[in-house]
């Protein structure tokens, strides 16, 4: 038996167009079937948390109705079942919106679960805190904690599966798992059959990232050409039982899937290969073989698993002052010599007027926008061929005055600057930023909650 | 003579928290034990100095013909914390292939 798992966003900022041939192409086969929407980033949960701090009934995924009405009605009627983290910080809200939304659709009986338990921001110290091995920060230096959520598995989403839900809504879960859960509750695999777990997270996490398997985030003209880039297909993984997968994408859409591109994707985020760590299972890639069978199938084999982890990674987001953002544009003749004047000048302003622990960077783009240091340029400067340079600066102090004065001090450059510059615009943020610690698993309980429905019972 | 590695390999840039993860493959697969030696740690933290990295790892993967590249503390504070415009460091793919490298015989 082969089942099949569609991924119709891969971010909170995706395509929202991009479920409905996904779907089509989901009802043709006759074959277990589900869709997956990731929409929950490190940044995009920190953000979800500081709405529902607002708003009691926000915090969860604000385009949620603009991805599920193409395709809810058809998925409830073709048992097709829905998993998404776009409860972000409030799966309840977001429950209630979808009933809504089916409801308005002529379903009123649809079956929705809600995973809790992920956020355990009111247990701070409770828990048996060990840092991430990339974290320096430790859990009791941090202040102004605002959220704290537990990357969960696919157990729950399994269970709510078992008891009818036909949608499954939860926040932090970890992407693959959106996937895993109906392949494990399909194909019936053992919790302990740690190869098969392996391949079922991996096709999760080929998908996870919507069109990064299937030609998006790929193209590069002349090299890697990309076919139909506005109107990409988004992945489909076909997994057996044994754990072969294919993934593929729907006939008729732009993009393609392609050893390269799937390659591109296996690796994405992934630090050592052999122990790419889920709650669910830890991958180990070191074998894995890619090999494409036809246009736009490409096979995956030889992916090993070894247990779960004892720990679980913990997302902890917390307030750390403010960040200020402005920029100045010059151009046409000379235009570099005057940025540059420009930079000079603002930067003798500043140790003037901010205090010495002012954390502040330059770019000046169309030179350079995004590969300089902080504080160390790149080599690769093209100074006399750019003709239309802009001019940043970006800040970053605990008080907010602070901020303010120094980007106050690039907006003086109108009147006080080189010659010619126009075009100001000045941001300021709270920063909102993140740490990872990892806790015990027991430590962490998953619960299901359904909403309406018959179920299965 | 010296080319761009971007001629001989393509790559996707990844992020968690302040450390950046780099996916290379080579397009012909006989490249690919030159790529394993212009992608020493050395050459790659030379090529990555000025963003602060403390720390480069390599991981081999032959049957993929690829190799992983995980740079600690590349991305100034991480998606959240850099005052960088790109603070999950996704362009980064693109410094990475534009190393100069003497061309595969």
């Amino acid at each position: 038996m082969t089942v099949v798992v569609g991924c119709g966003a891969g971010f909170s900022g995706d395509r929202t167009d991009a479920a409905r041939p996904l779907v089509d192409a989901l009802m043709s086969y006759d074959a277990p079937r589900a869709l997956m929407f990731e929409t929950l980033g490190e940044r995009t949960l920190a953000a979800a948390q500081l709405r529902r701090i607002k708003d009691p009934d926000s915090g969860d995924e604000p385009l949620l109705e603009e991805f599920l009405s193409p395709v809810l009605s058809d998925c409830l009627a073709n048992h097709i079942t829905i998993l998404g983290n776009f409860g972000a910080a409030n799966p309840t809200a977001a429950c209630r919106r979808i009933q809504q939304l089916a409801q308005r659709l002529g379903h009123s009986q649809a079956c929705l679960a809600t995973i809790h338990g992920d956020d355990v921001r009111d247990r701070l110290h409770a828990l048996d805190w060990q840092a991430w091995e990339g974290e320096k920060r430790s859990i009791s230096a941090l202040e102004q904690v605002v959220a704290a959520n537990v990357y969960l598995g696919a157990d729950a989403l399994i269970e709510a599966m078992a008891q009818g839900a036909q949608v499954v809504i939860t926040g932090r879960v970890a992407d693959p798992s959106l996937a895993l859960a109906p392949l494990c509750y399909y194909h019936n695999w053992a919790g302990d059959d740690w190869d098969k777990l392996a391949a079922g997270a991996l096709a999760g996490h080929l998908i996870e990232c919507g069109t990064q398997v299937t030609g998006g985030y790929f193209a590069d003209p002349g090299v890697k050409e990309v076919p139909g880039m506005a109107s990409l297909g988004y992945p489909l993984v076909e997994v057996e039982r044994n754990g072969r997968l294919i993934v593929t994408k729907p006939p008729g859409t732009g993009g393609l899937v392609t050893e390269q591109t799937v390659k591109e994707q296996l690796l994405y985020e992934i630090h050592n290969p052999s122990a790419y760590i889920t709650p669910d299972v830890v991958i180990d890639l070191e074998h894995v073989r890619v090999r494409q069978l036809a246009k736009d199938r490409v096979e995956v084999t030889g992916v090993r698993g070894k247990p779960a982890p004892d720990r679980l990674k913990t997302t902890v987001s917390f307030l750390d002052g403010y960040q200020g953002e402005a920029e100045i544009s010059y151009a046409g003749p000379n235009a570099f010599a005057r940025a540059n004047l420009a930079r000079e000048t603002l930067r003798q302003r500043l140790a003037l007027r901010c205090p010495a622990n002012l954390r502040a960077r330059f770019d000046l783009i169309g030179i350079s926008s995004v590969f300089d240091g902080d504080s160390q340029l790149t080599a690769q400067t093209l100074q006399d061929a750019a003709n239309d340079i802009r001019l940043r600066l970006a800040v970053e102090h605990a008080d907010k005055s602070v901020v303010e004065l120094a980007t106050q001090e690039l907006l003086a450059l109108y009147c006080c600057g080189p010659a010619g510059g126009g075009g100001v615009r000045r941001h300021h943020t709270q920063r909102l930023k993140t740490a990872s610690y990892l806790v015990p698993r027991q430590q962490v309980a998953p619960t299901v909650t359904l909403h309406g429905g018959e179920g299965n019972e | 003579m010296s080319e761009l590695l971007h001629r001989y390999a393509h790559a996707r840039a990844g992020d968690k928290g302040d450390r950046l993860s780099l996916g290379v493959f080579v397009y012909q697969e006989d490249h690919y034990a030159w790529l394993v030696e212009q992608l020493s740690e050395p050459n790659v933290a030379a090529l990555f100095e000025h963003r602060g990295v403390s720390h480069v790892t390599r991981y081999l993967l032959p049957h993929l013909k690829g190799v992983n590249l995980v740079l600690d503390d590349a991305l100034q504070g991480g998606v959240n914390g850099a005052l960088n415009l790109d603070g999950h460091g996704k362009t980064l793919s693109a410094l990475l292939l534009s190393m100069q490298v003497t061309p595969p015989t």
